[in-house]
């Protein structure tokens, strides 16, 4: 069996996996065992596939008609499907056994069956999209990926919170879909086909068209701003293996289609990759100021998650640039970066949403200012949580700094004089890089500080403990993961080069090579060098230590005895500062107490933060349109039969038209 | 290898002694004889013979908290050359990784100041993850200029790199030696970002962050706090006087010079100075951004 076929075994297991969970009992926990195991022997088969179609030297293809008017079943691998493929193969097995502990059917009757199979679609699905050699077939998987992730977030219908968030997921993804069926469309219009083969000409104003319609179809489903609307409220509702499923694996479809997309256009115009690397950069910082005001988890998690798209979207720009600009190192660096960090991100941001169900698992809360202390009571998940805010902090020794670094060295790489004035002005994206990076800090601290340091401030949070073994493991692989890529980035070189090298296959063959550009063993070196001095300081600390007076009290507050937990800085007070300087995007609302007289009643003060794009532009915007178009209503009365009437007429007339 | 001696043995021996001359300076401005040139020698020694005060709400993130940062900063310490001699590490991209190493130090020492859940030292984190949002990109500007001048990108490299000296090639590095000047009072805490010697924890960022710290883990963030500034005083010297004399053996001793200069200028800022009041620290820090900002504007005009 060759790893094309291999690998469309194991995407055929993914489905089937929910089905034959949904053969056993509503409560009974063998059914979602058996669902994982045969998840994961899918995605065992997947991977084996991938290492078989990685050292194929001409990797193969499958064609086949099929009854539908338009397409072909065409499907093939090359290293960029590849790519994206490791992460599909891997996150949502994890998940599904992360699931044994967080979602137990007992406690989910109703949803778990459900979930499993949307679960197990999703995943088919997304699998489908990335080997997908066509565009019929491709927007067919596409479908199948947002419903299925629709009813996978959407487990507690019964919170009309959960309810909204879903409805304003379908509607921002079928927008996206409506922008890639005239994507195709014209794609067709230019080049013949829906096939997906490199098109070698086309005309300037074409090929832009079909950029920007592929850049907003894919770009809601990446979150770039301001497409972002649904992201948030989906990823903050839905449950916690699904949101790492959709904000690990599910975001990076959106990227998947914009390099799948570029590579095969000619990329002459500069000004793709200029858009595409200004709508990045503001992606990010915009991105990582709103997770910085965010109270909920899983809200500040989701909105991380758009910073990361931001980054990546930068790193696609200049490699963009890089091509029209004839400049091989901005490709190199720039590409191999972004696919970097979409591996990066599909670890540590899983790592982190897996955490979030933890804590959520044992305080039944998401508000982080209820929370505190639970380092000592979790300290399992306080250790990989950590480990995950330093990975996506971009911190060395982790994987997150290695991808930023690339990208670093591709944007002062354009200092070069040859590239002039434009080339210091795409060098500018460093210093956006490093704010975004600064911002990511303080973000990370606040969320770590608040959740898992100091004490807790409320009975839930005193009350917590380690989650069980099956959530932790999950987390100690992914761990793991961040870990290994970051002392040893150079194992994922050979991928990204030849990713690079498919993605340019228009431009032909270019001589430089990632590993040339970037010394990745000096980056390992230092990583291990600064472990080795901190294994080494810790250990003589603990020798030191061992002969001193070692005296336990209570937390110094100036002489105050009696601190208690209400005292502590909370989330908010730690970013108070950081939202003041980004009030123009983020809207804080504060309600503040009347007081009045010498006894005031008592009284309450509240703070919350508003989305600028969903509540002062698409709600509003929404709003208008539905008043508008309540008029319609007319016809339509909720009578079935006139509608069938309806759509006879339409389909006459249709054909009258086309035979004019 | 003997460079390499002699500069591992600089970055770890010589920094407290950049405190004890900045001491010497306020002291000798305010009519004071001032404490020993070797004070903070002494202080870190006694320090290190002490028991430990731990409160009850921290974990083992306040013991970390102090040994990654000084192991980063001393990883840092190792890819800034000291004088005309190459860095012992050097790679492409080391300057990358020489700010982020600054920043897993923050992030670190933000965390062990929250671990105590003192609402002081949450207020210190607050204000040490705010201010680096300012200096962060203003350090990048910077970068991106020594770059440019240089046509290189590890720090060795473009630290020692020769500049024309006509008006305006010198500039743009005027220009971000000034933010520069200004980072390194930020990040290390001196007037008139912090005051040093202030009890007053309401006003105070790094000293607040480290309250509930004591004996030997107090020592290692006081020597910490000291290797910082060497290590920050060291690139701003490069940038201040690009090339020195060639001569191999007046190399080292010019550069402790340098040094000790920059130590006399730190202390007399904090002498003809007041602190800051806290809401007036971000116009500074901006300020720095800008003067960075502007010097890369100027060098791609």
């Amino acid at each position: 069996m060759s790893g094309v076929e291999t690998i469309l075994f194991g995407i055929a297991l993914l489905p089937l996996s929910g089905l034959i969970g949904c053969m056993f009992a509503a409560r009974s926990t063998t059914g979602q065992r058996v669902a994982s195991v045969v998840m994961a022997v899918g995605s065992t088969l997947g991977l084996c596939g991938m290492v078989a179609a990685f050292n194929d030297a001409n990797p193969q293809s499958i064609s086949l008609p099929w009854l539908l008017p338009w397409g072909r079943f065409a499907v093939a691998v090359d290293p960029i499907s590849l790519l994206f493929l490791g992460p599909i193969f891997v996150v949502p097995t994890l998940g599904s056994f992360y699931g044994w502990g967080y979602w137990k059917p007992f406690e989910h009757p109703r949803s778990g069956r459900r979930l499993g199979l949307s679960c197990g679609f999703l995943a088919g699905a997304m699998a489908m999209v990335v080997i997908a050699r066509d565009g019929v077939l491709l927007l067919i998987a596409w479908e199948l990926m947002a419903i299925s992730a629709y009813f996978a977030a959407t487990a507690e219908e019964g919170n009309p919170d959960v309810r909204q968030a879903g409805w304003i997921y379908l509607i921002a993804t079928h927008m996206g879909t409506l922008c890639l069926f005239a994507m195709f469309a014209l794609w067709r219009h230019a080049t013949g086909s829906f096939a997906l083969e490199p098109a070698h000409a086309m005309p300037g104003g074409m090929a832009g068209a079909i950029f920007l319609l592929a850049l907003t179809g894919f770009g809601f489903k990446a979150g770039l701003m301001p497409l972002h609307v649904w992201l948030p409220g989906a990823h903050a509702n839905a449950p916690s293996h699904v949101s790492a499923v959709m904000s690990g694996v599910m975001l990076k479809m959106g990227i998947y289609g914009i390099v799948r997309l570029t590579g095969l256009l000619p990329a002459e115009a500069s000004w793709w990759g200029g858009t595409l690397l200004c709508v990045g950069g503001v992606t990010g910082i915009a991105g990582i100021a709103f997770a910085i005001g965010q109270r909920d988890i899983k809200r500040l998690l989701a909105y991380s998650s758009i910073e990361n798209v931001g980054i990546i979207a930068m790193g696609l720009g200049l490699a963009l640039l890089g091509r029209s600009l004839g400049r091989a190192d901005w490709i190199v660096l720039g590409l191999g970066g972004a696919l970097l960090h979409v591996w990066n991100h599909s670890l540590f941001k899983p790592l982190l949403f897996f955490n979030a169900g933890a804590i959520i698992h044992a305080t039944h809360t998401r508000d982080m200012d209820r929370l505190g202390g639970l380092a000592k009571r979790m300290p399992q998940a306080a250790f990989s949580f950590g480990v995950g805010a330093l990975a996506i902090s971009a911190l060395p020794p982790l994987n997150g700094f290695v991808s930023e670094w690339l990208l670093y060295l591709g944007f002062f790489g354009a200092l070069d004089p040859a590239t002039g004035r434009p080339g210091a002005a795409v060098a500018v994206g460093a210093v956006v890089l490093a704010t975004v990076g600064a911002m990511a800090v303080a973000c990370f601290v606040k969320l770590l500080g608040t959740v898992f340091l100091g004490s807790p401030r409320s009975d839930a949070a005193s009350g917590a403990h380690d989650p069980h073994a099956s959530m932790l493991i999950p987390m100690g692989i992914l761990m793991a993961g961040c870990a290994g890529l970051g002392l040893f980035p150079m194992a994922a070189v050979p991928v990204l080069e030849k990713a690079v090298r498919t993605w340019t296959v228009l431009d032909g063959p270019r001589g430089l090579s990632l590993a040339a550009l970037a010394p990745f063993s000096s980056i390992s070196v230092m990583g291990l060098l600064l472990l080795a001095t901190v294994g080494a300081l810790a250990l003589s600390l603990r020798m030191f230590l061992r002969t001193r007076t070692i005296r336990k009290t209570n937390t110094w507050d100036c002489g105050y005895a009696r601190p208690a937990a209400r005292m502590q800085y909370t989330g908010s007070s730690f970013v108070q500062s950081i939202v003041h300087l980004f009030t123009f995007i983020i809207l804080p609302k504060y309600s503040r107490p009347a007081l009045r007289g010498l006894f005031p009643a008592q009284d309450q003060f509240k703070s919350t933060v508003l989305d600028l794009v969903l509540d002062r532009f698409a709600f509003p915007l929404f709003h208008v349109c539905g008043k508008y178009f309540s008029t319609l209503r007319v016809i339509q009365q909720g009578q079935t039969h006139l509608y069938l009437i309806y759509i006879l007429t339409i389909l006459f007339a249709l054909i009258f038209w086309g035979s004019l | 290898m003997a460079s390499t001696t002699i500069h591992v043995l600089l970055l770890l021996l010589m920094p407290p002694l950049l405190l004890g001359v900045i001491n010497k300076t306020k002291a000798f401005f305010g009519g004071r004889v001032g404490p020993p040139l070797l004070q903070l020698y002494y202080d870190i020694l006694k320090l290190m013979r002490k028991g430990i005060v731990l409160s009850d709400t921290t974990t083992w993130i306040f013991i970390a908290g102090p040994i990654i940062t000084l192991a980063a900063v001393v990883a840092a310490g190792l890819l800034v050359p000291f004088g005309q001699i190459q860095a012992p590490i050097t790679f492409t991209g080391d300057l990358i990784l020489f700010a982020y190493l600054f920043g897993l130090a923050r992030f670190l020492t933000t965390t062990a100041a929250l671990d105590t859940g003192s609402s002081f030292e949450g207020m210190g984190a607050a204000r040490e993850v705010t201010f680096a949002c300012f200096s962060e990109p203003a350090v990048f500007f910077a970068f991106l200029v020594l770059a440019k001048v240089s046509g290189s990108l590890t720090l060795s490299d473009m630290l020692r790199a020769s500049v024309d000296a006509s008006v305006m090639g010198s500039a743009p590095l005027i220009l971000i030696a000034i933010g520069l000047f200004v980072v390194l009072l930020a990040e290390n805490c001196r007037i008139p970002v912090d005051d040093p010697n202030t009890h007053l924890e309401l006003t105070m960022i790094h000293e607040v962050m480290v309250l509930d710290h004591s004996g030997p883990l107090l020592g290692v963030i006081l020597y910490t706090a000291s290797l910082k500034l060497f290590v920050l005083g060291a690139v701003l010297l490069h940038v201040l006087t690009p090339s020195y004399l060639s001569t191999d053996w007046l190399d080292w001793p010019l550069f402790v010079a340098g040094m000790l200069g920059l130590a006399v200028a730190v202390g007399i800022v904090e002498s003809v100075m007041a602190r800051l009041q806290m809401r007036h620290v971000p116009y500074l820090l901006v300020f720095a951004l800008i003067s960075c900002g502007f010097g890369f504007l100027l060098l791609i005009r």
